[in-house]
């Protein structure tokens, strides 16, 4: 027993996102069960599966928006199952949302800055940033980044759908990320505008890994390297893209199963 | 980031060396100066009953509702209880200061009484904060009222250190230097100078990270929390400043009228501050302001009106309440919001500015 637990401790060690039976029960409503999963520093994932499979609960079990019911989860070796959100957003681990979650009442820049702000020290600062403030250039950079300095001493209140899928990348970039999350990032995007997106998940720092949900199979399986389908709150199968999208049982349940 | 490689997107250091001065707006505003001068020589303009009676309560008042527009224009925290922070800091400097009533006042020289009292009253808002900061929106407004019913009919039945429903009588005010502080004109200009200090303070924490993270918690306390903010310590930190602000108009309030009973700090006057800053318009720190002198003067003047009318004086509040009804009912975010309409809708649309302040 104690050896397989030293085993399974050193596994752990290794990896950047360390699942293992994770379960989350809403009352009744399995979400999630026993989801084990182990994603390497700077590996690309996909997780695909249809409406109600579990991805966006997963994400917020990793996340810390909900506690797992059970389970554990590490985070480079670290044991976070009980930190509150943003002790894991501190340590590295970033997220976007599938319906944007922003600041609608602040500027562009003002999101970003705060973003910045959220990952460094001084998050209670009574002195307003300088001229020449090192976090005030960072959130420049990032919304030049993201193609967002046009618009950037706009609220965000008046921003496209397009632009506001992009801040809201932006935010998730800010400081030092080790591993983001995107939750369906190009919900809704033009194709111009997923074309934008790929090339920014592309060109991410190789050490940065991400696990990306995302429904279109052409951006999905372009910028990830290996892919975990998810059906009914379990993981339904792992591979490499190629493996998933030739399998007959993924065809039969998502790629045919009425999905558009 | 390293993102920034495409050739679209390479910096251009003129952008950001354009960045928009974010030091003080109203610097360039002629309206902003002309009032700070008219405040300044108030004195030479004004008698003594308008000095004490409409302006310095106008801006006891409006300290006491700036805090509460501090909490719910940027932290999105209604907070009923600010009037009872102010109540509760007034009776400490009455208790641990001079008053008439020496088997209850510690007789303590005032510049002990007010830190004490200011330190106590801070205290005190910080933890019903921290309870209020558990709940949202109508939650907090319940646990924040509850917090003002029960303070107000604690003073009531509480003889020994809040003397029941007479309260605390001819508590003294500073005299230094010379100078009875509570003489008309010196008394203007403590009142002015502390209101000052408050609405500056609240203008430049806007812009500060506390600030800014604070209405990043009011417009989404999830994301926040994904950015790596612990909500519920900035939203405690909040009530913390906050309550410091209605503490400052406790001491004020305590020294205008000399005497502080429950009557003052009844649950009618924790919603009266209310009132005051959503009419006034809780998007910036000079809305509470608007809202009180509105309040003082309607409270001044509409029973000499209505009773030439021939109505009840004491309707005056039904003048308050309609008034209240109308604001609500066409701008969300009271006189400055009607304000700021008037003025763009006289501006050309192509010179609109691409962003208002404050939220929507």
């Amino acid at each position: 027993m104690d050896s397989v637990a030293q085993r399974l401790s050193a596994v752990g060690a290794g990896a950047a996102l360390e699942l293992r039976g994770v379960t989350r029960l809403f009352g009744a409503l399995a979400a999630l069960t026993d989801v084990t999963i182990t994603v390497r520093p700077g590996e690309r994932r996909a997780v695909l599966g249809s409406n109600g499979a579990g991805k966006t609960t997963l994400f917020n079990c990793i996340t810390g928006d909900f506690a797992p019911s059970s389970g554990t989860i590490r985070f480079f070796g670290e044991d976070v199952t009980h930190f509150p959100p943003y002790e894991r957003i501190r340590r590295g681990l970033r997220r976007t949302y599938q319906i944007s979650a922003l600041f609608p009442g602040l500027t562009v820049q003002d999101n970003v800055y705060l973003a910045c702000r959220g990952v460094s020290r001084g998050r209670f600062s009574l002195l307003r940033p300088g001229q020449n403030d090192a976090l005030m250039h960072a959130a420049d950079n990032l919304v030049q980044a993201v193609h967002l300095a046009v618009v950037k001493d706009q609220r965000v209140a008046e921003l496209a759908h397009g632009q506001q899928r992009q801040l809201e990348i932006a935010l998730a970039l800010a400081g030092a990320p080790r591993f983001v999350l995107f939750d369906e990032p190009a919900a809704g995007l033009s194709p111009t505008e997923r074309a934008e997106l790929i090339e920014i998940l592309t060109s991410l720092p190789a050490h940065i890994g991400y696990i990306i949900i995302e429904h279109d199979m052409d951006v999905a399986l372009r910028v990830v390297e290996s892919v975990t389908m998810m059906h009914n709150g379990r993981i339904f199968k792992e591979g490499l893209p190629e493996e998933i999208q030739s399998d007959p049982e993924v065809q039969e349940l998502y790629l045919g199963g009425g999905h558009e | 980031m390293s993102l920034a490689h495409d050739a679209r997107v390479a910096v251009r250091p003129a952008d950001v060396a354009q960045r928009p001065a974010r030091t003080w707006p109203e610097i360039n505003n002629p309206a902003a100066w002309i009032v700070a001068v008219i405040l300044l020589i108030m004195p030479l303009i004004a008698s003594g009953f308008f000095l004490i009676e409409i302006f310095a309560t106008t801006l006891i008042l409006g300290i006491m509702a700036l805090s509460l527009m501090f909490l719910a224009g940027y932290g999105g925290m209604v907070s009923l209880m600010q009037l009872t922070i102010a109540g509760f800091s007034a009776y400490m400097v009455a208790v641990f200061g001079v008053s008439g009533n020496a088997n209850i006042s510690l007789g303590w020289p005032w510049w002990l009484a007010v830190p004490m009292a200011l330190a106590l009253a801070t205290a005190f808002g910080t933890l019903g904060g921290a309870l209020a900061v558990r709940t949202e929106g109508i939650y907090t407004i319940m646990i924040t009222l509850a917090i003002g019913a029960a303070f107000y009919y604690f003073t009531n039945q509480n003889w020994a250190i809040f003397n029941g429903h007479t309260g605390i009588n001819t508590v003294a005010t500073p005299h230094f230097w010379g100078v009875n502080w509570r003489a008309d004109i010196p008394f203007y200009y403590v009142v002015l100078a502390v209101a000052a200090l408050c609405y500056f303070a609240v203008e430049y924490l806007s812009r500060a990270p506390f600030g800014l993270a604070l209405q990043g918690v009011r417009d989404n306390p999830r994301r926040m929390a994904a950015l790596g903010f612990n909500v519920n310590a900035h939203r405690v930190a909040a009530y913390a400043f906050a309550s410091f602000v209605a503490a400052l108009a406790g001491v004020l309030q305590v020294w205008n009228y000399r005497q502080i009973s429950p009557g003052s700090v009844s649950v009618g006057a924790c919603i009266d501050v209310l009132i005051i800053a959503v009419v006034g318009g809780i998007t910036r720190p000079i809305g509470p302001f608007i809202g009180a002198l509105i309040f003082v003067l309607l409270r001044t003047f509409a029973l000499d009106f209505l009773v030439r009318l021939g109505l009840d004086g004491n309707r005056f509040r039904l003048l308050i309440g309609l008034g209240f009804l109308a604001i609500v009912f066409w701008s969300s975010d009271g006189v400055i919001g009607l304000w700021q309409r008037w003025r763009q809708s006289r501006r050309p649309a192509a010179n609109r500015p691409g962003g208002g302040r404050g939220h929507g």
